[in-house]
């Protein structure tokens, strides 16, 4: 008998190491494509349970909470709420079981469920005493100016940015049509499917945050580009060279001309070519002042053709063409921000307020401060970290006085806010010209006289009817000039 | 020798510590915080299991002193682990294993010399058939989860099913101590193969079919081929005639094939085993999610109480492997796995050290119910084999279970210690008689 004992037990060592053969497969092969599985919500149902910090506005208004689900019989114990509704979607993104997360949702996903390494090092001298590990979120977007950008911008497809110069730190993030991430991000999964079905019918992808993950021509508001670059490199000042007067530009190697606006004659030096948006003399700047090779150095030195390192997922990369060596008609218009030449309007925020903060540009950013439960800084305040150099200080000033002039005296006078100082420039990209239609644009900054500029702003407003440079500052002038009051006022302590 | 005891208590003792440290780490995973009842845990968990070791000290002094702690440990993961998923099924668990431990007491207490079992052996062989008509009996059976494997009393519910398996491992292991000579050399010409008389096997085999027809029509496929398994390993243990395996081999073939054919649970059963990605979100849901969860969990496992992020039908009970996996990791799942193992290891030794066809039956039909019973489970949850729900020995939740398997590490813990004793009593009788 003891020899059938023996070999029973190999036998059941046999099945038991096929056990945890099977277990290995399943726990290291396999987990990988099983963890991927779609069907599977581990991840998402984990990060569903677990409490999650909240994101709050400067000025104290709750964007996003995890509140006990009213519903016992839920398989959820928590739900997420967005009480500024569409407001602040775009910032936030939204936190849904069925479709994961975005924006702030997913940036800051470790920091708001309290699993960062540093956070879990925290949490560990709380082992004894209940309290959730979380971080909340403090945004610098300010409720009071991004409620302006709303009200200003309207039921108008476009996008409204503002921010601090200084820091890089947001103020106004605002991009109509906008979405209620309450709706996405509800335990109902049926209610989620209908609301995700119904954005994504919508043709201009409420979803998306335009203001820093789509592109548009950025029009006139690049001749702040050009005309930075030619300052720079020395070939253009205030003075030299005079471009002569004209109503078109025809570069080299084509028979068709780059024409002013209107067909109006224009010319002069810097200051002059800017104030009145003078496309023959830009033209001409770019291909034959600045040339081919600097113009291209010079948009990628303010950060065209890489991201803006916001901190937000997924920012799109602004563009400048890189094959402008050997085309000059390309150069040409490339250099007052037509062809390839694309931006986002977080994109030309930052080129305002590179110009407004001598010549550096800081990072963008949206969180100010991660807190504990407790209040205690878990990360920040921030106070700002520079991303690029294109200007040195004296060239910056020279800009500065220039755009200065465009809204004292030029295109942009919409832009003028009694008792301070702004400057700012206006584009209009034309889309076509029956009937004439335009992406309107304007850029600026503002700031108490004789002082650095405090904000700079980006508006851009789509498909706006009307192809004159005088559209940008009639239809996105008034935009930024409110917005830029907002938060003067605000900072003035009104 | 009470080196076998001391080593026996300092596994205890590290048994006590591990399940506390796990009961402490589920309870900061789930709630960030010591749990308040950590001092009565700690007091009751070392009352219950130092309680066992005393007994088995005093009634076994001489027997094996792995099986106690590793059914221990078991017990104490799964306790935590039930815990975990859902509090309230914790308070029961825990009382089953207080009722456990006592019948395991009560039965080393009761059962001082195995051999004194066999005198009744036709008496268990009915008690066993009885008890698994039970369910079927108007009036008090009843269908949990679609099987009708449930006797309700009052307010208790329990299974009379995992009693009959140790009552008819009894009854197989004296038949066969009895008639194994007869069965070994009596051959039955069928063409080319030579079969053992069936009269021989008369007994075992009605037994046997009574119990397989039960189990089918009750839908309990798991027990079914445990039975069918059973079987078949104590003949070719009990005669060491390899024909008997072929046999059992194809019977059980045969058998598979016809209750593939006849039954639609058991074509579902297969279906799913096959591709449980067919139909992830239904008949496939529970395979599907435990696999998920098994996945999560990694080489290392998302922590005690921490896991319970996949949703897992049954998983405090025929799952609860998957949830184990999930939240220990390979490492804890290998750990499962390795307990078993050398719990199969203690009871076979205990097997082949037995000096008595009898002992040496019981324990290696207890052994393989015990081994083979955690296989098929196991098993079944990471898609080894079709899954047939099954209790996992010492860990499911679950009160039949518990304490029937505390039984049977009482006949197992018994039986060694007899075998240890033997040698040193004739030994002793020796040393008389020089």
């Amino acid at each position: 008998m003891n020899r059938s004992i023996r070999r029973l037990g190999v036998a059941i060592v046999v099945l038991y190491l096929a056990l945890f053969v099977k277990l290995n497969w399943i726990q290291v092969v396999d987990k990988a494509s099983l963890d991927d599985n779609p069907l599977n919500t581990a991840q998402v149902r984990r990060d569903f349970n677990r409490p999650r910090g909240s994101i709050s506005t400067a000025d104290g208004a709750v964007l996003a909470q995890s509140v006990p689900n009213p519903d016992p019989a839920s398989e959820f114990d928590r739900v997420r709420q967005y009480p500024e509704g569409d407001l602040f979607a775009q910032a936030t993104g939204f936190f849904s079981f069925r479709y994961g997360s975005t924006g702030l949702e997913r940036q800051y996903s470790d920091e708001l469920s309290g699993s960062t390494f540093e956070q879990q090092v925290r949490g560990f001298g709380d082992l004894l005493v209940a309290r959730e590990n979380v971080g909340n979120l403090t945004v610098s977007l300010r409720k009071d100016v991004q409620q302006v950008a709303r009200d200003q911008l309207g039921e108008r497809e476009g996008s409204v940015v503002a921010l601090d110069p200084r820091t890089g730190e947001l103020l106004a993030f605002w991009s109509y049509p906008s979405f209620d991430p309450n709706l996405i991000s509800t335990t109902d999964q049926q209610a989620a499917e209908a609301a995700w079905t119904m954005y994504n019918a919508s043709p201009s992808r409420p979803m998306r945050a335009h203001q820093y993950q789509d592109r548009y021509f950025p029009g006139s508001t690049f001749k702040v580009v050009t005309g930075s670059v030619g300052l720079q490199t020395g070939k253009v000042t205030d003075s030299e060279p005079v471009y002569p007067r004209a109503t078109s530009y025809l570069p080299p190697q084509t028979t068709k001309a780059i024409s002013n606006f209107g067909g109006e004659t224009c010319g002069g030096p810097l200051p002059e070519i800017l104030r009145i948006s003078c496309n023959s003399a830009f033209a001409q700047m770019g291909t034959e002042t600045i040339g081919p090779s600097d113009m291209l150095n010079g948009a990628q030195s303010w950060g065209f053709n890489s991201a803006a390192p916001i901190d937000l997922p997924d920012p799109a990369k602004s563009a400048f063409p890189t094959d402008v060596g050997s085309n000059p008609p390309k150069l040409a218009q490339a250099s007052i921000g037509q062809n390839d030449v694309q931006a986002t309007p977080l994109q030309m925020a930052l080129v305002a307020a590179g110009v407004a903060n001598g010549g550096t540009v800081m990072k963008p950013r949206v969180v100010h401060d991660i807190r504990d439960t407790q209040g205690d800084l878990v990360e920040g305040p921030y106070t700002g970290e520079k991303w690029l150099t294109p200007m040195s200080p004296e060239h910056a000033a020279t800009m500065h006085a220039d755009m200065i002039n465009v809204a004292e005296r030029g295109t942009a006078t919409g832009l003028r806010i009694p008792g301070y100082e702004v400057g700012g420039k206006t584009g209009t990209a034309q889309l076509g010209t029956e009937p004439p239609r335009s992406h309107t644009w304007i850029i600026g900054f503002a700031g108490p006289p004789g002082q650095a500029p405090t904000v700079a702003v980006a508006v851009v407003v789509l498909n706006q009817s009307g192809g004159s440079e005088a559209t940008g500052g009639r239809v996105a002038a008034p935009i930024a000039k409110a917005v830029m009051e907002k938060v003067l006022s605000v900072q003035a302590g009104g | 020798m009470s080196h076998r005891r001391n080593t026996e208590l300092g596994l205890m003792l590290m048994v006590v510590i591990i399940t506390a440290g796990a009961y402490v780490l589920a309870s900061l995973g789930s709630e960030a915080r010591i749990p308040a009842n950590i001092i009565p845990f700690l007091v009751i968990v070392l009352g219950l299991l130092l309680g066992a070791h005393v007994a088995v000290r005093r009634l076994a002094p001489e027997s094996d002193p792995i099986l106690l702690p590793m059914a221990a440990l078991l017990n104490g993961l799964g306790y935590v682990v039930i815990a975990g998923l859902d509090e309230s099924l914790a308070a029961a668990q825990a009382s089953w294993t207080a009722v456990g431990v006592v019948a395991f007491v009560g039965t080393l207490w009761l059962v001082k010399r195995p051999r004194d079992l066999t005198r009744y052996r036709y008496t268990f062989g009915f008690l066993g058939i009885a008890l698994l008509l039970l369910p079927l009996l108007p009036g008090i059976g009843k269908t949990i989860n679609g099987s009708r494997i449930w006797v309700g009393i009052g307010p208790i519910n329990f299974q009379p099913g995992e009693i009959a398996k140790v009552v008819l491992a009894i009854f197989f292991a004296a038949y066969l101590a009895d008639q194994r000579e007869l069965i070994a050399t009596s051959v039955w010409k069928v063409g080319p193969l030579r079969l053992p008389d069936p009269k021989y096997l008369g007994p075992v085999v009605i037994a046997w079919a009574v119990t397989l027809v039960v189990m089918v029509y009750q839908k309990d496929l798991g027990s079914s081929l445990l039975f069918f398994a059973l079987f078949v390993v104590m003949i070719w243990v009990a005669t060491d005639r390899t024909s008997f395996l072929v046999l059992g081999g194809g019977l059980f073939a045969a058998g598979a094939w016809f209750a593939w054919k006849s039954f639609g649970h058991v074509q579902e059963r297969v279906d799913i085993w096959l591709d449980p990605w067919k139909d992830p979100s239904g008949s496939g849901y529970q395979i599907v999610q435990g696999l998920f969860a098994m996945a999560f969990g990694g080489v290392s496992g998302t922590g005690l109480g921490l896991g319970g992020d996949v949703r897992i039908p049954a998983s405090e009970n025929d799952f609860i492997f998957a949830v184990i996996a999930e939240e220990l990791g390979l490492l804890g799942g290998a750990l499962v796995i390795m307990a078993y193992l050398l719990m199969v290891g203690s009871g076979l030794r205990i097997a082949s050290r037995a000096d008595h066809a009898f002992d040496k039956l019981l324990a290696t039909g207890l052994t393989l119910l015990l081994g083979l019973q955690a296989f098929i489970i196991i098993a079944g949850v990471i898609r080894l084999l079709p899954l047939t729900g099954v209790t996992l020995p010492f860990v499911s939740y679950g009160g039949s279970s518990l304490v029937v398997n505390y039984v049977l590490l009482a006949l197992l813990l018994r039986l060694s210690d007899q075998t240890q004793r033997g040698p040193v009593k004739a030994g002793a009788s020796a040393v008389v008689a020089a």
